[in-house]
Parts: C-alpha cells; sequence; structure tokens
C-alpha cells in the first residue's frame, strides 16, 4: 500500500516528553500491531497505534522532534497497520509496561478487559509524570506502579513488581529492551509475548533489516513469544541502521 | 530432479535468493536457505559502513514495489560472521559486493569468504556506485577483471535494465571474465504522494520490483542468451514457478527471487515441488527448457 493520508484532529501531552497524535483516520486494529508514520520531508517511523485512530510517540529523536511540531489540521502519511499483534489468550492477563512501552498495551487493556478477562497491570516509568495511560489501565483492572525515582509506587523497576504477581495465566510486556529481558528472564517464557523494537526500513518484510536472527520483527512479530526469544539475540545486540551488531 | 551445476557450484535447485531481500544478517539467510532456497546471496557489502537513505525505503504500488534503500550495509570488515552463520545451512553463499572503482570492489573480493561473488553494478539509486558504473562497459569490464584477478571463486555480474542496449554491458563483463551475468536489477522509478507532492521515497526515486517489471526482465534475459557464452541468470518479477520456467525458456540457467518473499517466506519450497510436477508432466528437464524459447 502507498501512504494514507491521515490528517490530525487533535494532540494531547500525555507526559511531559509524550504525545498522542489524533487522526481523521481509523485502522482496524489487533493491539501491537504498528503503522509507519511519514512525517514528509523528514522520515518514516515504525510507531504503535494506542487507539484504533492514534499513535502515541515519545519525543526522542530527529524525526519525532519534527512530529512534535506538527498540530491540528496538520497531516502524514500512514502505511499499515502491519505485523502480527498480541495473541489474547483466555485466562487472567498480566501486563508488563514500560515508558512509551505502554502505548500498545493499553488498547490490549481495554480489549482483553472488554470480552471479559482479568486484567492486571505492571507500569514503570522514570517518574511519576511520566507514567502513561494509568487511567485506561486502572478502568480495566488492578494497577500497580514503579518509578525509578521512586516518586509514585514502588522505588525502582518494574520488574521488581513481578515478584508479587502470582497466578496469572499469561504476560505480555512491551518496554525498553534491557526490562523486556528481565522480565523474560523471569517468567515461563512460553506464557510471555514481548512487542520488538527494531530499525525497521521497509515494514512489509522485504528488505530484511529488521530481523532478529532470522525473524522479521516487522511481518513475523513485533511480537513474539518468550521461548522463541529465550534463543535468539534479544538482550544482547540489536543491528543499527547499517546492519552493524549494537549491544543492548 | 532440479539439480544443477552453475559457474561450477553445485545447487540442489535453480532458485536464489536475490540480493538486498533479507540479506543483512546471517540469520535471516540462514533461514531462507533452510526453507529451500538453492543458493542465497547476501545484501551488497561496500567498504565502509552505510546507512542507507532516509525512509520510505520501499513502498507498494499498484504493479510492484518501489525501493531506494540506498545500499545500507555494515562493511564488509563486519560480514564475514554473518556469512558464515549463513553457511551451516549447507547452501552456496554468495556474496553480493558495490564499491565505487575496481579498487573498492577487489579490496572486498580479496577479504570475504564467499562461495561467489555477485558485482553490484546496477543500483539504481546510489549516487557514484551501481547503474552509474554498470552503464558504462570500460568500467565493468575493468572491475570484473579486477575482481576475478583478487579471487578465486565464481563471479557474477548483475546487469541494470536501464541501458539502451544490455548486451553491450553483457559482453563487457564476460571479456572482463564473468562467469555468469544475472539480469535484471530494478528499472527505475517514482511514485509522488498527490495529496502533498511529495515523492514518496526519501531518496524521491528507486528502483521497481515485482510483476510488472518480469516482461522487461524475460526480454533482457533473452538478448542476453544470444549474444553470451557465459549462463545468465534471471531475476525480475518471480512469484511463481510459471514465472521461473518463463525465464529459464528464455535462457535462464537459474534464477533470483526477492519480492515476493515478503508475502511467501515458504516460496522456495512451494516454487520448487510445483516445477518438479511441471516437468514431471511434461517429461521434460532443467536441460530441456533451458532456452526453449530459442529453439522453437
Amino acid at each position: 500500500m502507498r501512504p494514507v493520508n491521515a490528517v490530525i484532529t487533535k494532540v494531547v501531552d500525555e507526559t511531559p516528553t509524550i504525545r498522542t497524535f489524533y487522526f481523521d483516520t481509523s485502522f482496524e486494529l489487533i493491539p501491537g500491531q504498528f503503522v509507519m508514520v511519514w512525517i514528509r520531508g523528514v522520515d518514516e517511523l515504525p510507531m504503535a497505534l494506542s487507539y484504533e485512530n492514534a499513535i502515541t510517540v515519545q519525543k526522542v529523536g530527529h524525526a519525532t522532534s519534527a512530529l512534535f511540531e506538527l498540530g491540528e489540521c496538520d497531516s502524514v502519511g500512514i502505511r499499515g497497520p502491519f505485523g502480527n499483534g498480541f495473541d489474547i489468550k483466555n485466562g487472567h492477563i498480566l501486563l508488563v509496561a514500560g515508558g512509551v512501552g505502554a502505548a500498545p498495551l493499553a488498547p490490549l487493556a481495554e480489549k482483553a478487559s472488554a470480552s471479559g478477562l482479568k486484567v492486571t497491570t505492571l507500569l514503570g516509568a522514570k517518574t511519576k509524570e511520566e507514567l502513561l495511560f494509568r487511567e485506561r489501565f486502572e478502568a480495566a483492572g488492578e494497577v500497580r506502579v514503579a518509578t525509578d525515582d521512586g516518586s509514585e509506587g514502588i522505588h525502582g523497576y518494574v520488574t521488581q513488581l513481578l515478584d508479587d504477581a502470582k497466578n496469572y495465566s499469561q504476560l505480555c510486556c512491551c518496554g525498553p529492551e534491557i526490562m523486556m529481558k528481565k522480565v523474560l528472564d523471569n517468567v515461563a517464557p512460553s506464557k510471555a509475548q514481548f512487542s520488538l523494537h527494531r530499525y525497521i526500513k521497509c515494514g512489509i518484510g522485504i528488505c530484511g533489516a529488521c530481523c532478529i536472527d532470522g525473524l522479521r520483527v516487522c511481518k513475523d512479530g513485533p511480537v513474539f513469544q518468550g521461548d522463541i526469544l529465550k534463543k535468539s539475540e534479544f538482550g544482547v545486540y540489536r543491528r543499527n541502521e547499517c546492519g552493524e551488531r549494537v549491544m543492548v | 530432479m532440479l539439480s544443477l551445476t552453475l559457474t561450477g557450484l553445485k545447487l540442489k535447485n535453480p532458485l536464489m535468493l536475490a540480493a538486498g531481500i533479507m540479506g543483512t544478517t546471517g540469520g535471516s539467510l540462514k533461514r531462507i536457505a533452510e526453507s529451500g532456497a538453492g543458493a542465497v546471496v547476501t545484501k551488497s557489502i561496500g567498504v565502509e559502513p552505510k546507512g542507507g537513505h532516509s525512509n520510505p525505503s520501499m513502498v507498494e504500488v499498484d504493479c510492484g514495489y518501489l525501493n531506494a534503500m540506498g545500499l545500507p550495509n555494515p562493511s564488509y570488515k563486519n560480514f564475514q560472521g554473518e556469512i558464515d552463520i549463513a553457511k551451516e545451512a549447507g547452501v552456496p553463499v554468495i556474496a553480493s559486493i558495490f564499491g565505487g572503482c575496481s579498487l573498492d570492489f577487489s579490496e572486498i573480493a580479496g577479504a570475504l569468504r564467499a562461495d561467489a561473488f555477485e558485482l553490484n553494478v546496477s543500483c539504481p539509486h546510489a549516487h557514484g556506485y551501481g547503474a552509474e558504473i554498470g552503464k558504462n562497459p570500460e568500467l565493468v569490464e575493468d572491475i570484473t577483471r579486477a575482481v576475478k584477478k583478487a579471487t578465486n571463486v565464481p563471479v557474477w555480474v548483475k546487469l541494470t535494465p536501464n541501458v539502451t542496449n544490455i548486451k553491450d554491458i553483457g559482453l563487457a563483463a564476460q571479456r572482463g571474465g564473468a562467469d555468469a551475468v544475472v539480469a535484471i536489477n530494478t528499472v527505475r522509478g517514482m511514485a509522488i504522494d498527490i495529496e502533498s507532492g511529495y515523492p514518496i521515497l526519501g531518496n524521491k526515486f528507486g528502483g521497481l520490483s515485482g510483476r510488472a517489471i518480469k516482461p522487461v526482465a524475460i526480454k533482457c534475459v533473452y538478448d542476453l542468451y544470444e549474444a553470451l557464452d557465459i549462463p545468465v541468470i534471471g531475476v525480475g518479477g518471480i512469484s511463481e514457478a510459471s514465472d521461473v520456467i518463463e525465464f529459464m525458456m528464455a535462457g535462464a540457467q537459474a534464477v533470483e527471487i526477492g519480492s515476493a518473499v515478503g508475502n511467501n517466506i515458504n516460496i522456495f519450497n512451494d516454487i520448487s515441488s510445483c516445477m518438479e510436477s511441471f516437468l514431471e508432466e511434461k517429461e521434460w528437464t532443467l536441460e530441456d527448457i533451458h532456452g526453449m524459447a530459442h529453439k522453437v
């Protein structure tokens, strides 16, 4: 598909560094799927859908900074949704979200809760102000919070909340790779799914730039079962835009 | 039934992964090799690490795909490990290499260990590389000769269709000592976003692959088969067994498959079993169909 024109209808400041951009276009969304967002004249980036008509973005580099310059009535080009998304099974679902990683998990919480599943969320961020979508997770079930600076919830990493989380039948996780690796190392891998971030170029499973070992993050992922990741490069290295290995 | 010897390499079938597809990591090359490819060709590798053009770098259009990746690669200095991983699958691994002059090419070919080299003198959208070299017969001949001196393994030259007469370039490669030519690389193309007027690709223009270019490629293979004594490897728009058979009838001894891998990662197994049934039904061999269109 060619990029579809999406006009920004609303911009919401979620945290000091994270904004949600609402579009006039909706997408049929499996939570965890992503879209390629083309900021014309600048770059095109993979972004998780946080609503069926919105993306939630953290300002981290030149392309996201350019996106943050855009407001109501400006437009971007969108390709997608791409990728597999989370596979929601029956039973108690534990969500583990770190920072902007909460973006694809919030629609998952809502979908799971609407279909009658018990949802518990472990929500982590650097500070209280950076906690993303807390209300959405609270509306879906119990929420436990961790902040790096201790300004809210427990003082430390969200992974520290894992020890007390019992009786869940599936775990869905999105956040910084180091945090996800910690989660993977501390849970039953076959019960856990992780949404990965890699440098994505084509977005449609052809070029192979985003491959983690032989798996295409853009097409076979971005969500992978823990047991597949267990024996992979996940948490060890990623690749830069040249394809060079960079330690995580 | 589908096995063959191509420029001295033993292949279990004539279906190879094309350069630029799933070719940056050893793991992805190995995955394709394990899913039935007769050989795999790596992403084009250069002298220094290169990040490529900004995104969008590939987009689907109504008749195929446009791409301008911009030769992103980790440099040959960081690539031997990936080739070695790919080799674990037990099929030949061909290193696609590019450079700005014959010295670049021979530096890489002298250092990398691969089963063959495919010289990318045909990428249509990288300034100073690819087709900017590959449209000039003298440069193609020089580079081919330089690489042949630098290595003992087979050297294939991948040709651009964006020239007046592809036979002249094929003949130049042959004079330089090429063991085979590969035809074709992508056809120059462009797409513009009508909502904004922006060219869609970050590089503004790029190369067209996929279904639309198959007839262009078939004609190039047909012409090269007539003009050259060395094998021709066909590539461009293959997604089914019938496409492969058509390429072989035009004169290709083997083929490479690229864009179609995106929607069917198991395409090599699928096509080889379809080809076997076709040949069985027709009571033909690979040799029978090779160049058949020239003999009927």
